[in-house]
């Protein structure tokens, strides 16, 4: 069965669509959708210097992910200027990434592989590091759970209970460069946020409960994943769009359902 | 021997001392008001209680177990996270339903108990923090300005509230607090801080002390002059 190209993408993008629909919840509660730009960014610059320095391109990935990262929880809680910084960190990481790729001395690689995806291609090898990571990010989303939810409705509060916010701040940092570098060969870098914000958006629209929207955002990723691997088998198109506009109209969807249901948005 | 007792503390925001040399004591059962005009470091001083954050200089002590109930000056819940009433009270573990039936019951919210968190009024959720406080059964409440934004009938029934958990349950209070008028008669201790600890004692020492009158005034007893920051104490923004 793993031998269909078709069914190794599926499992790959389905894989991917799970992890971020899960963390993408907390990526949406706490506003840290720029982080996310930037460290999916930041994963350009890591296949450049994979590339110069010919290591694997998820070593290279996953470590400029990681640093960038870091980066971004250094900064965090300093004031209001950090997203200005965080603008000029996630756009300089993509530009100096993309001219370093088309600089590094007989790589004749294809970008948009990793600005925008390149799912149809993954091996079974592939297929062990995305699930391998997704269930690393899903298996201690689930163990840190209330540990989280609490440091996110309230640092003190958690304080107060014994719970570490810089910690967990911390934990949701490498979460997210994990989710990057099992994401970008489904979706690519430009697209990553897309896969961690729209199936939660979605799911805000119905859920009512913190585990709901993240169960919702699950499902819902899930079903961008296979059906955006439908679409462009038919449209014959890039499989990283298409899983996005297939959440994207999941979203209009949940909006309408939510609106008729008289919920708030 | 106290519940909490702080000694010599000191912090600095930006390398601008906010406390120097602070301490203070609670006993059991007794309740304590925080007054300051803004910046005086009123709600560092709780943080430094909580350990939410550390001390420049000086320890933190409590009593062995200390329970503490906190009640924080606001949440600020994104409207992205939807969370009832009944499952914040969860967080971070859960009780049982009838306790937090109860809890709420007792700071007068029992029929929100399904609401989401965001459709709450003010008033309606510093009760129900309150209440998630209260579930602990914490042998101390420390409570941050626990009625900004109320109205004074509506701060006035929570302080009274406060005053009759005390009652039930013995627990000690810790409170800032901006409305002189309604807390000193219902404080057994003041402590007015504006950096360091200007005075302290019953309310009526301290609404007689020349450091408070200084700070707050006198013909009001202290209730307009916090608005009016016309004293020339050094401010420092340290509720944030």
């Amino acid at each position: 069965m793993l031998d269909d190209f078709i069914v190794r993408a599926a499992l790959a993008a389905l894989g991917t669509a799970l992890a971020a629909g899960a963390l993408g919840c907390f990526v949406v509660w706490r506003r840290m959708a720029y982080f996310g730009d930037a460290t999916a960014h930041a994963a350009i610059l890591g296949v450049a210097l994979a590339l110069a320095l010919q290591i694997s391109i998820l070593t290279g990935v996953a470590a400029a992910a990681v640093t960038m990262a870091l980066m971004i929880h250094g900064l965090s809680g300093r004031g209001h200027s950090v997203d200005t910084l965080l603008g000029v960190l996630s756009h300089g990481a993509l530009a100096i990434g993309l001219l370093a790729v088309s600089l590094v001395p007989g790589s004749r690689i294809d970008l948009d592989a990793y600005l925008f995806g390149d799912v149809l291609t993954v091996s079974r090898s592939d297929l062990l590091v995305i699930w391998g990571g997704a269930g690393l990010v899903l298996g201690l989303l689930w163990w840190f759970w209330p540990r989280l939810l609490t440091a996110t409705l309230s640092p003190d509060l958690a304080r107060a209970s014994g719970i570490d916010p810089a910690a967990m701040q911390l934990l949701l940092t490498l979460l997210l460069a994990c989710v990057v570098a099992v994401a970008i060969k489904v979706v690519g870098a430009l697209l990553i946020t897309a896969l961690l914000i729209i199936p939660a958006a979605t799911a805000r629209n119905l859920a009512r409960s913190p585990e709901q929207m993240a169960a919702l955002a699950m499902s819902g990723g899930a079903l961008a994943a296979l059906g955006g691997v439908q679409v462009s088998l038919r449209l014959d198109t890039a499989v990283g769009p298409a899983i996005v506009c297939v959440a994207a109209g999941l979203f209009a969807l949940s909006y309408i359902g939510g609106f008729l249901r008289g919920k708030r948005s | 021997m106290s519940l909490i007792s702080a000694k010599n503390l000191s912090f600095d925001i930006d390398g601008k001392a906010v406390l120097k040399g602070v301490s203070l004591d609670i006993q059991r059962g007794e309740i304590v008001t925080l007054v300051g005009p803004n910046g005086s470091g009123k709600s560092t001083l709780l943080r430094l209680l909580i350990s939410v954050l550390k001390p420049r200089q000086g320890v933190v002590t409590r009593a062995p177990g200390l329970r503490i109930g906190y009640v924080p000056q606001k949440l600020a819940i994104d409207g992205t996270l939807p969370i009832s009433v009944r499952r914040f009270l969860d967080m971070p573990v859960r009780v049982r339903t009838n306790l937090a039936m109860a809890a709420l019951e007792r700071t007068g919210v029992a029929h929100t108990l399904h609401q989401p968190i965001a459709d709450l009024s003010g008033g309606q959720l510093q009760r129900v923090l309150l209440a998630r406080a209260i579930l602990s059964e914490p042998d101390l409440l420390i409570l941050d300005e626990p009625t900004q934004g109320l109205d004074q009938p509506g701060s006035a029934d929570f302080y009274r509230l406060i005053e009759e958990l005390r009652n039930e349950r013995g627990c000690a209070v810790l409170m800032v607090s901006h409305e002189l008028h309604v807390v000193m008669s219902a404080s057994d201790r003041v402590i007015c801080l504006n950096g360091h600890v200007c005075c302290e004692g019953t309310p009526d020492v301290v609404s007689a002390a020349p450091a408070y009158r200084e700070l707050f005034g006198t013909g009001t007893r202290g209730a307009l002059a916090l608005y009016r920051h016309d004293h020339d104490h050094h401010h420092h923004d340290a509720s944030h």
